[in-house]
């Protein structure tokens, strides 16, 4: 839990006091905010979530983009695993402790844990996890209060919280060929298919430049073999 | 309301999915697979195009600042990014400052 309490909590509620803003201005009730924030636990979904409701997007195709953008803990449950479990423990408790699996939670426990005693491992992860979960709660309804009852140069700020932090941690992190990619061909089709049809734009742009990007990496895979 | 709170469980059960999922086939399914590719560049695709489509053309209180304003924000936080040795605080904050420094400069909004 010390781990947790301090960079990577001040970042986690950086983007949630933006999630929070965002709802507040999308006319959520913060009941509503705090639910997205509990409940999906991963910040692009949430905000796909938000801007799909705003656009009036059909329900479904609502969810299916939100699952699509939480595809990546599919992979990132089945590497922890095989560092986490511990035979002795109920599979109830592993299942429970997976909803708090989130990417910085996954990335601290993968380093830390390697070189613990494996009864320790659990317990670490989900006092690392259970403490972000918590303080981004508190940081989507402060940032959902303040919203509310700031000036409104101060909501701007607020609001553009969300976009410049994905911005920064988007391209300042893409590592690999893959990564950079897919985000120059979905940061191209974003707004293209925004413009033909607003609704299934998050959806269409995801699909269409992702497999673009697959289809190009894979072409540079074939020619460098 | 209530088809709002439908719609956040279901979003909420739909990433369950994929931890409970992952979870289950640990250790008898390979993560490298293409099918993983595609999935991995279709998630990144889609968040890079929902950024990329606020910036370019946001509603709301943010289409009061200048396109010019808003990719002028976003440069300033990479670049303080970089500076302050991949500092996210620090880059928000200076991005975050920046639009409410050239909206209050502009006067557009008080």
């Amino acid at each position: 839990m010390r781990d947790a309490l301090g960079v990577p909590a001040a970042v986690l509620a950086a983007g949630m006091l933006g999630f929070g803003a965002l709802a507040f201005e999308s006319g959520l009730s913060l009941a509503l905010a705090l639910a997205c924030t509990a409940g999906i636990w991963a910040l692009p979904g949430q905000i796909v979530l938000i801007e799909m409701y705003v656009t009036g997007a059909p329900g479904a195709v609502t969810v299916l983009a939100v699952m699509l953008t939480g595809a990546r803990f599919l992979p990132m449950a089945v590497s922890l695993m095989p560092v986490l479990d511990d035979p002795r423990r109920r599979r109830a408790t592993v299942y429970a402790a997976a909803q708090l699996l989130a990417m910085t939670s996954w990335a601290w426990t993968m380093r830390r844990c390697s070189d613990m005693p494996r009864q320790a491992r659990l317990p670490y992860f989900i006092g690392f996890a259970g403490a972000c979960w918590v303080v981004c709660l508190v940081a989507t309804a402060a940032g959902f209060y303040l919203a509310g009852s700031f000036p409104p140069l101060l909501r701007l700020g607020f609001l553009f919280l969300s976009p410049v932090y994905f911005v920064v941690l988007l391209i300042g992190d893409a590592r690999t060929p893959l990564a950079i990619v897919a985000l120059a061909c979905g940061a191209i089709a974003g707004p293209l298919s925004h413009l033909v049809d607003p609704q299934w734009s998050v959806l269409s742009a995801g699909l269409i430049g992702g497999t673009a990007a697959y289809l190009i990496q894979r072409r540079v895979r074939q020619r460098d073999a | 309301m209530l088809e709002l709170w439908l719609l956040v469980l279901a979003c909420a059960f739909g990433t369950y999915v994929w931890r409970g999922l992952g979870v289950l086939l640990s250790g008898r399914i390979r993560v490298d697979s293409e099918l993983f590719q595609w999935v991995a560049c279709v998630a990144y695709a889609m968040v890079a195009g929902l950024i990329s489509r606020i910036v370019l053309m946001p509603g709301g209180m943010l289409a009061h600042t200048l396109l010019l304003e808003r990719l002028a924000a976003c440069a300033l936080a990479l670049a303080a990014y970089f500076l302050s040795r991949r500092n996210l605080l620090v880059a928000v904050g200076v991005g975050v400052g920046a639009i409410m420094a050239m909206a209050a400069w502009r006067g557009t909004i008080i």
